[in-house]
């Protein structure tokens, strides 16, 4: 069974992109191979600086900023770093918000077709948030 | 002498501990202990499940005033 895991984040509330996080990072660092795509309303909180503007969707998105807990920022470069993740922007999402590579978090890869990843998708868990 | 880090991840909630963890670990050494401190429960139950997957050694977990300690061997 293949070890892949894919991961379509499509969200922006804190909760959905914190949980996605927790996921890609401790997947990565247990060995799985992990591919992030982000696209809708996910893609613009990987814009440089714009992470912690993520709303909260209920009580533990406002707690998570509150407390302690590593932002989903982090924990993303974490899976990239740490456990050779990949994270792929939507090449359409990128096209509408009128976006350059240069515009996200330097642990975004380039740009990918949905194409593209469903075809890495075929194989391994899929996972999305 | 072994060798042991203290990573001090107390106040961090899951998987912040872990994550502090690995990243020490990749800096240690074969044969390094590395003992993290953690305030969060569930870090203290999620380091060892890390452990056993990826084949590094888990030596104890002991808690004193909410704080566990848990300490672990790099063995690879």
């Amino acid at each position: 069974m293949s070890n892949r895991l894919s991961i379509m984040v499509v969200s922006g509330s804190r909760e959905r992109l914190q949980m996605a996080a927790m996921v890609a990072s401790v997947g990565a660092v247990g060995g799985s191979d992990v591919r992030v795509f982000l696209s809708m309303n996910a893609l613009p909180f990987f814009v440089k600086g714009k992470g912690k503007d993520a709303p909260a969707e209920g009580k533990v998105g406002e707690l998570l900023a509150q407390k302690k807990a590593p932002p989903f920022a982090e924990l993303f470069s974490n899976a990239v770093e740490l456990g050779d993740a990949k994270i792929y922007p939507c090449s359409m999402a990128m096209d509408v918000l009128e976006l350059e590579q240069s515009d996200l978090e330097p642990y975004v890869g380039e740009a990918m077709g949905l194409t593209k990843f469903l075809d890495d998708a075929s194989e391994g868990q899929v996972w999305s948030f | 002498m072994t060798n042991r880090k203290l990573v001090d991840a107390r106040g961090s909630f899951c998987p912040g501990p872990l994550m502090e963890l690995i990243a020490a670990m990749k800096a240690a050494s074969i044969g390094d202990e590395l003992e993290v401190l953690s305030t969060d429960k569930g870090s203290a139950n999620e380091i060892p499940e890390w452990i056993r997957k990826v084949k590094h050694e888990h030596l104890e977990t002991t808690e004193e005033n909410g704080v566990w300690h848990v300490v672990v061997r790099k063995a690879k």
